[in-house]
């Protein structure tokens, strides 16, 4: 085999220019999805023999333009800056050309080698929108090629013109770049004589586009070229900020936004000779989809449908897999039981790793279905929309309207709800978002509130539960503006969003959109979960020599010797009864004897030394051993509940609750323990999916004290408000 | 006139985008910029935000920003 010689071609565009789907059509299947360095934004990059060239597609984050706001942008242009890949494709949505042609400019400025990708050109000249490539390439020297994403047409075309021109010579042409006013060219041409003559042989960027950045008063770019430059740099900035000063009186205005003005200024010169717009009325689908989905009055109802059916699919529909997936699990592991010899690795394998892998493999179809839905949302461009019309709400609590998603699905689990905040853009507003999302009680807490709702509340029990729920959204308000106003502070992220045109979903995008998602909740999920659930059980399982207090084999040796002798004594009929009386009997032994087990274990030891923490809450040993175990997954809480509490009493479905009315818990402890499991620390796999999705360990610990503290002191008001009260 | 306070199905030139830092130049980036024609294609059902047509794209943005923006209505012409 010929050694092959590696080209890197990175993908460039708007948010919805169809570059993914250009991404999808080159890379099919062979693509890496990841995250870029360091922060949360998606990395996708696949590697394709073609033409007799290796090439790796790198798909940078869509964005507008360059200016290093926001992190995708930071991003995009490191990776230019930094990797200077060999090509840059620059797709542009062709019924978008004039605003498409900033971000172009400022690739181009970089000098870089650009292509352009006019892509659904077929589409704007239906809308009446006619392009003239070749006038345009001539016009910024740059080659053009017309693509059809959805369609997959032009990508061979597109892939041997960025061949040819990575293999061509470096292009060295300046009069294709943009024109500033001309005090503003001079002030460039002036730094960047000082550059060429000072720093030149220590910086590696091109020197007109260090001296624009320089101008613009970009810090990233100012920053490394101290570092770089030394005291020359520093020399140079100086001079730098004469000249802003000078521009900032001559115009009355910062020069980086002249300097804007004057990019678009130069875009509409090349627009007027390319562009050719025949006024034809057209009928506008888009808008006509908008006038009812946006309305007014129908608005709101029909993004309360779509949600609730997003909702209803998610959970009701993913019910199903879920059964399948858990029975499956089960299956494993009594095959794992049968095969493999009584011994600790026996239950390190059975209780430990399957029990604990299999209750968050569970949560796949879940995923599975959440993301495909919400790839639909996004991909036909109804998200947008949603956040329009949610937006006003949602700012209220300092967030942004897409944030709504998010915090709906926290009713469902945790788990989704965190990972589908990355639809939000800005980073604060994902973290925020992933801070209060917890605090929207999720449908594995609802077991623990019907046990102990209902049992202390009967017939109110409803509306207990209810006021659960609306204390969960009450606080992630609060909560929400508390940390805008303090933690993650600053200006709130502009509401400056594009309503692209609605579009028919691919489901090819749609399916890779889901794999990715879940295949990432796989693998490391797996990896945090294997651990966490490792430690929890051998919390619970160690020490093993328990000190009985009384001789539970022997107890049990008893009761199966004499059902034997009643067995044998009976009739045919009274076997049978028999039998099953006495599966039961053996079972309240193994209860009594897990309770004492339970109870001795290192979590039972840690529940007890922690409780002086719970005495103020109304919450005894019991109730803290159960709500550390619910840290492992909350339904845990009330099958831990089970296995302390029914000690005693037949083992029929209200032993948890006569067991629970009968050991001093009061209506009004139950009260407490319900709002502490609602708000506190969220289970394993949500803290491992916070960790992932901040990339910081600080909001991590931050999100597990946080909540914890808030669930202690609404507890505390619960309890000790409630018996000041005179409630018991 | 304020952009916000422009009514939906009306038409403007841009005179002026003010605020400043990070927002004003990523208003602008957008091609809301001076002499750009902008036409209000409606408001969000609350009222809060707009939708907004220029450099025949709808884009969206909060009343508070477009409060920034000073316009000059074009007389509607049918």
């Amino acid at each position: 085999m010929s050694e092959k010689k590696t080209l890197t071609i990175a993908l460039a565009g708007n948010p919805n220019s169809g570059k993914t789907t250009i991404f999808n059509n080159i890379t099919g299947t062979r693509q890496k999805v990841g995250n870029w360095p360091g922060v949360t934004v998606e990395k996708k990059e696949g590697l394709i023999n073609k033409f007799g060239y290796e090439l790796k597609i790198v798909d940078l984050p869509g964005t507008y333009s360059l200016t290093p706001f926001s992190i995708e942008e930071i991003v995009a242009r490191n990776f230019v800056l930094e990797e200077s890949p060999d090509v840059i494709i620059d797709i542009i949505d062709s019924s978008n050309l004039e605003r498409s042609l900033y971000l172009a400019t400022q690739l181009r400025e970089i000098d870089s080698k650009v292509l352009f990708a006019l892509n659904m050109a077929d589409l704007a000249s239906s809308h009446g929108t006619k392009i003239d490539a070749e006038k345009l390439s001539n016009l910024l020297d740059v080659p053009v090629v017309f693509t059809v994403g959805n369609k997959n047409e032009g990508m061979d075309i597109l892939l041997k013109e960025a061949i040819k021109l990575a293999e061509s010579s470096p292009d060295k042409s300046e009069n294709r770049n943009v024109k500033y006013s001309r005090d503003i060219e001079n002030a460039i041409t002036k730094i960047q004589g000082l550059i060429e003559r000072k720093a030149k042989d220590r910086i590696n960027y091109k020197t007109r586009w260090t001296a624009i950045k320089l101008l613009e008063d970009d810090k990233i770019v100012k920053e490394r070229f101290v570092e770089k430059a030394g005291a020359a740099g520093e020399e140079i900035l100086e001079e730098t900020g004469v000249l802003r000063k000078y521009l900032l009186n001559a115009f009355d205005e910062d020069p980086e936004i002249v300097m804007t003005d004057d990019r678009y200024g130069f875009i509409a010169g090349i627009i007027k000779e390319v562009q050719t717009i025949t006024v034809k009325q057209r009928v506008d689908v888009s808008r006509n989809i908008d006038l009812v989905l946006t309305n007014r009055f129908i608005g709101f109802p029909i993004f309360i449908f779509f949600i609730w059916a997003m909702f209803q699919l998610t959970f009701t529909l993913g019910a199903y897999p879920m059964d399948w997936i858990e029975s499956g699990v089960s299956l494993i592991s009594s095959y794992a039981g049968s095969i493999v010899p009584e011994s600790l690795f026996k239950d390190l394998l059975i209780n430990g790793i399957i029990g604990g892998v299999g209750s968050v493999i569970v949560f796949l179809p879940n995923i599975l279905i959440l993301f495909f839905c919400i790839a639909l949302l996004e991909d036909t461009g109804y998200m947008a929309r949603a956040a329009f019309i949610m937006d006003k709400i949602m700012h209220l609590i300092g967030l942004h309207g897409k944030s709504f998603i998010p915090m709906l699905m926290g009713f469902g689990c945790n788990v989704p709800a965190i990972m589908a905040t990355r639809t939000l853009e800005s980073e604060k507003d994902r973290i925020l978002t992933i801070l209060i999302t917890p605090f929207m009680s999720c449908s594995a807490k609802l077991p623990v509130y019907i046990v102990l709702a209902g049992t202390f509340f009967a017939a109110k029990a409803g509306n207990v539960i209810f006021s659960l729920y609306l204390l969960g959204i009450i606080l992630s308000i609060i909560s929400g503006r508390l940390f805008r106003s303090t933690l993650l502070k600053g200006i709130d992220a502009p509401f400056v969003m594009e309503l692209p045109p609605y579009r028919v979903p691919m489901l090819r995008s749609l399916m890779i959109h889901m794999w990715d998602r879940s295949k990432m909740f796989l693998k490391r999920m797996g990896g945090v979960i294997l651990v966490g659930s490792v430690i929890v059980w051998s919390l619970s399982a160690f020490p093993r020599n328990v000190d009985y207090s009384a001789d539970y084999s022997a107890e049990m040796d008893r009761a199966n010797e004499s059902f034997n002798i009643k067995i044998a004594a009976a009739d045919e009929k009274g076997k049978e009864l028999l039998k099953n009386e006495r599966i039961v009997a053996i079972a309240e032994i193994e209860k009594a004897m897990n309770a004492v087990k339970t109870e001795k274990s290192y979590m039972g030891r840690i529940g007890k030394g922690v409780s002086p923490v719970f005495e103020p809450l109304g919450i005894d040993w019991r109730g803290s051993v159960s709500l550390l175990t619910g840290f492992f997954a909350k339904e845990i809480v009330v099958s831990t509940l089970g296995v302390l509490y029914s000690t005693e009493g037949p083992g029929d479905k209200d032993a948890l609750k006569n067991a629970l009315r009968s050991s001093g818990m009061t209506p009004l402890s139950a009260l407490s323990m319900m709002v502490f499991v609602l708000l506190y620390l969220p289970c394993l796999a949500t803290i491992a999916m916070i960790r992932k999705e901040t990339a910081s360990f600080k909001w991590t610990a931050f999100s597990i004290i946080y909540s914890t503290s808030v669930a202690w002191i609404a507890s505390f008001c619960v309890f000790q408000g409630g018996k000041l009260l005179g409630f018991s | 006139m304020l952009l916000s306070e422009m009514k939906k199905g009306e038409t403007a030139v841009i005179v002026r985008v003010g605020g400043n830092g990070a927002l004003r130049r990523r208003i602008l980036e957008m091609g809301i910029v001076k002499g750009a024609q902008i036409y209000v294609d409606k408001y969000a059902p609350l009222k809060d935000p707009l939708e907004l047509i220029v450099k025949n794209y709808h884009i969206s943005l909060r009343v508070e920003e477009a409060a920034q923006i000073t316009v000059e209505k074009l007389q509607q012409q049918d």
